[in-house]
């Protein structure tokens, strides 16, 4: 199911947590909604699931008018960030439960309720743990009884508040992969909400970048990753070193480099910022060419894939984050204090009303 | 026996703080009380049962022990719906509402059962519209209900609240998205959650409402067989030197208090056992 | 960035309440029978002690509280309120301290000893000590051959008193003092404060709110405690009549006004407890939720 979500606007208490958002979810895709918190993503989660109402605009399922339903008429399956299990209940009466409450006509019989959980429980991997209650579980199969249990109703739609927020790492890295293999599995439309931009790059077919209350950038995970629309995506997506300076002849001259600016038509002195992943710094003992930055070695670290280095600019003494593989590092030997020729790529240059 | 328990300990004060503590417990709560066992045993068995078991004391302990059960009740549905209210919805001046529920632990027994008897007397504030319905309440055991029920009211509003106040809303609104209805939320999700801390405000309040002396005895009209509760009893038989037949019933009263006490503990351990890791 | 991102809920026709309460007219339904039931309870006889107390006017109202018998009841209380209270204030402080900052076996066999005089009737609080002090009881034949007299005098009064009120520091203490741990006083100890400094310093601080809570119930039951005291004391009026029990002996004369009048200064206290104990409440909650 297809879920549309139009010009939705909401206010609390004066805070504007949401801004005329659209977004459209296709049918049967895995969407991230990616955003820093207070970005307005868990409320905009809980409007399409019907936990929260907008003061304006539409939400459709399948192109159906959804907005005035109660999350009970929305058939949504929500999986809450702390499980919200049901404490007292062993984790077969939790995924039961949504069989369970049906009217009287719908509701399937005993038998039936018993082999639909036990074919979800086998699906989360728990078949094993269907006598145990909550507080007997780890974390990671609490987050996978939540899941059972919301897809039990056979949900349209499966709505996810920070799936793996709170869980350690290495649990997290296997949930993921497990949550994508699982999608691929049943194909329900699914959106989960998330802060943590790997996360969304691993898993999702599609990210929307949401900053206080608006989007920001919607696409895969490599157009939002590689083309980042604004400097908010392009900051919020990984590390980044900002180059500031101002258009000078139609281009954008940050130190002595010329980079061709993304519209045309800026007067000269606008202010402008160059954007450059720590991977697309080029670093040199040597000059090479004029469009290159001096600059000095603060502090290197070598352990780990790839070397980090802190360089100083000579000329404005702001800081310049670089990364260079190992081969590199090893290649050029450098160490603390040496002065080095720093050569940006990719550039990404945004005029300041570009800015936020 | 103690000093190797604490002694990885380091702060100070154990020594001290533990000797006093069990000085003081023992010279105030456990040789008192012991006094009712050893006064007890001095009966022969004949004379025990006796004094335990006379018609004029069974019909006291019907009446204690069965319009306390009744009070309790009454506590149980009324308590619940307060600490319902109280916790969930917005009323104007919930504060003072709130403070007011712990009255009747705060108002001395005596002021309750002269008050209580005052309003419910045939021509009493409250008294006077029941009594053209021929309903009598102050001199009755209806008015032993009503002062066990003053009584007893914050236990149960007491220990319902603060489970109700940290019940997480998501469970209400996962409930909801799996499609229950509010009343289905209501009996599968909150109130299962909620029994263990009902049942614990119950037993509370029959235990008090069981001991309850001061708030009683003014509203009761303590006629021997119809509405003499047990602790007054036992005052009367004080009242005629009969030591020994007091202590009896007293024994009896307190072994009551110690299963009510048992009880309660087992329902608190019972209510944390889905939340033990 | 600085707002909620989490769940809220706190406009006010949000109709997404309809997922989490009752429909409106079950709200005002459940609303009307709480509040009627509590106002039946609470509100109304608590209103009631005051109408019945300035029922005969403001002079009828003072006569009876200054009248020698009851300045007698209540310099009795005060007293037994004034022994009692210090005295289950320190036991309280040490037994927290013990069963908090240590473990030892049998803690809770102890917590449940502490409790025991809440478990208790009243009735049978008054009854051990007419059983231990009593002419028929344990030391009976000595005392009144030292002709010291316990029950039906003053002493008993106390320790009836004492013996009720009990637990009502201790067991508001040793949950928080449980709660707080013993990291601070350890800190305490390692920057090199002595046991009794750092109990200034660092415990007491902690734990005032809780300690005046403690101390504000204390002395509410100390002073209205009627059973046990009633069992103890003999009824000599002048002499070894309480505040409560005055009240009892003026009611049964049929002076209701005076009964009454005396009695408000009982709800008035229980009225000054509250309020405090609402206030110590709340205090303890905030410290407990800023750790």
């Amino acid at each position: 199911m297809s879920i549309q979500i139009q010009n939705i606007t909401k206010r609390f208490n004066g805070f504007q947590a949401l801004s005329n958002v659209d977004i459209t979810v296709p049918s049967g895709e895995l969407v991230a909604l990616l955003g820093p918190s207070g970005s307005g993503k868990t409320t905009l989660l809980r409007i399409i699931a019907g936990l929260d109402f907008a003061d304006q605009g539409s939400i459709l399922f399948n192109g159906e008018e959804a907005t005035h339903r109660s999350a009970k008429e929305r058939q949504v399956g929500f999986v809450f960030q702390h499980y919200a299990l049901f404490r007292h209940m062993n984790v077969f009466d939790n995924v039961a439960f949504g069989l369970q409450v049906k009217p009287r006509r719908a509701r399937p019989s005993k038998a039936e309720i018993r082999d639909k959980v036990h074919e979800l429980l086998q699906l989360v991997q728990l078949e094993q743990l269907a006598r145990r209650y909550p507080a007997q579980l780890s974390g990671g199969q609490r987050q996978r009884v939540a899941l059972a249990r919301a897809l039990a109703v056979e949900p349209q739609v499966l709505l996810l508040d920070e799936p793996f927020g709170a869980l350690d790492a290495k649990v997290r890295q296997e949930l993921r992969r497990w949550l994508r293999k699982l999608h691929d599995e049943i194909h329900v439309t699914s959106v989960f909400v998330t802060h943590d931009q790997e996360e969304a790059l691993e898993v999702a077919d599609r990210i929307v970048v949401m900053n206080e209350g608006r989007v920001e950038q919607t696409g895969t995970p490599e157009e939002v990753y590689d083309k980042p629309a604004n400097p908010f995506v392009f900051n919020f997506l990984g590390n980044v070193n900002l180059f500031h300076g101002r258009v000078h002849e139609g281009a954008a001259r940050i130190a002595d480099i010329g980079i061709d600016l993304p519209r045309q038509g800026e007067a000269d002195g606008t202010a402008v910022v160059a954007y450059v992943r720590p991977y697309d710094i080029e670093i040199n003992r040597t000059r090479q060419g004029a469009d290159e930055i001096e600059a000095s070695v603060l502090h290197i670290q070598g352990a780990g894939s790839v070397a980090r280095f802190k360089l100083e600019r000579l000329d404005t003494r702001e800081i310049i984050e670089a990364e260079l593989t190992r081969e590199r590092y090893r290649e050029l030997g450098l160490r603390t204090g040496e002065k080095v020729f720093v050569k940006p790529r990719n550039v990404r240059v945004f005029t300041a009303d570009y800015q936020i | 026996m103690f000093n190797s328990a604490g002694k990885r300990n380091v702060l100070p004060g154990f020594g001290l703080t533990m000797g006093y503590t069990l000085l003081y417990v023992s010279l105030i709560v456990i040789i008192p009380l012991s006094a009712v066992f050893f006064k007890t045993a001095s009966l022969s068995w004949e004379g025990f049962v006796e004094a335990v078991g006379s018609a004029r004391v069974l019909a006291s302990y019907r009446l204690t022990f069965g319009i306390a059960l009744f009070a309790a009740l009454l506590n149980s549905v009324f308590g619940l719906l307060s600490a319902w209210v109280l916790v969930r919805y917005r009323l104007p001046g919930k504060r003072i509402v709130d403070a007011l529920v712990d009255l009747p632990f705060a108002l001395p027994t005596a002021v309750a059962g002269i008050t209580l008897a005052t309003l419910y007397a045939p021509s009493g504030w409250l008294g006077r519209f029941l009594t053209p319905f021929g309903i009598k309440v102050a001199y009755t055991p209806l008015g032993i209900l009503v002062a066990m029920t003053f009584i007893g009211l914050p236990f149960v509003v007491r220990t319902v609240q603060p489970v109700l106040e940290e019940l997480e809303t998501e469970l209400e609104e996962a409930a909801s998205c799996l499609g229950a209805s509010r009343l289905q939320t209501f009996t599968r999700v909150i109130f299962p959650v909620l029994l263990p801390p009902l049942l614990t405000g119950f037993a509370l309040a029959f235990a008090r409402a069981v001991g309850e002396y001061g708030s009683i005895i003014f509203i009761a009209g303590n006629m021997p067989m119809v509405s003499e509760i047990t602790p007054l009893l036992i005052i009367t038989k004080l009242e005629q030197f009969d030591y020994a037949g007091a202590t009896a019933i007293a024994s009896v009263m307190l072994a009551a208090s110690f299963l009510i006490l048992f009880v309660v503990n087992i329902l608190q351990w019972w209510s944390r056992r889905y939340s033990e890791k | 960035m600085h707002l909620p991102g989490g769940p809220t809920r706190n406009t006010k026709k949000n109709p997404a309440e309809l997922n989490l309460t009752e429909p409106a007219p079950v709200r005002w339904f459940l609303t009307a029978i709480a509040l009627a039931f509590l106002a039946l309870f609470l509100f109304v006889p608590l209103a009631a002690v005051f109408v019945q107390a300035l029922e005969k006017g403001t002079e009828a109202y003072l006569a009876a509280i200054a009248e020698p018998d009851a300045f007698a009841a209540v310099r009795l209380t005060l007293i037994a309120a004034a022994v009692s209270v210090p005295l289950n204030l320190v036991f309280g402080v040490a037994a927290s301290w013990a069963i908090a900052k240590f473990d030892f076996p049998g803690k809770s066999l102890l917590i449940t000893l502490i409790d025991i005089p809440f478990s208790v009737s009243p009735v049978i609080s008054g009854l051990i000590f007419v059983l231990l002090f009593g002419l028929q009881g344990w030391f009976g034949e000595w005392l009144s051959a030292n002709s010291i007299k316990i029950v039906f005098a003053v002493p008993g009064i106390i320790l009836a008193t004492v013996f009720v009120t009990f637990p009502f520091v201790a067991r508001e203490l040793i949950p928080l003092m449980q709660s707080q741990g013993r990291d601070e006083e350890e800190a305490a100890l390692v920057l090199g404060a002595g046991g009794l400094k750092s109990f200034l310093r660092v415990t007491l601080p902690n734990i005032k709110w809780g300690v005046l809570y403690g101390v504000i119930l204390c002395n509410a039951r100390a002073m209205g405690e009627f059973g046990a005291v009633s069992v103890v004391s003999g009824h000599i009026r002048g002499a070894t009549n309480t505040i409560p029990l005055h009240v009892e002996i003026l009611y049964n004369e049929y002076n209701f006004t005076a009964a009454f009048a005396v009695a408000s200064l009982l709800a008035l206290l229980a009225l000054v407890t509250l309020a405090v104990k609402s206030l110590a409440e709340w205090k303890v909650r905030q410290q407990i939720s800023a750790e």
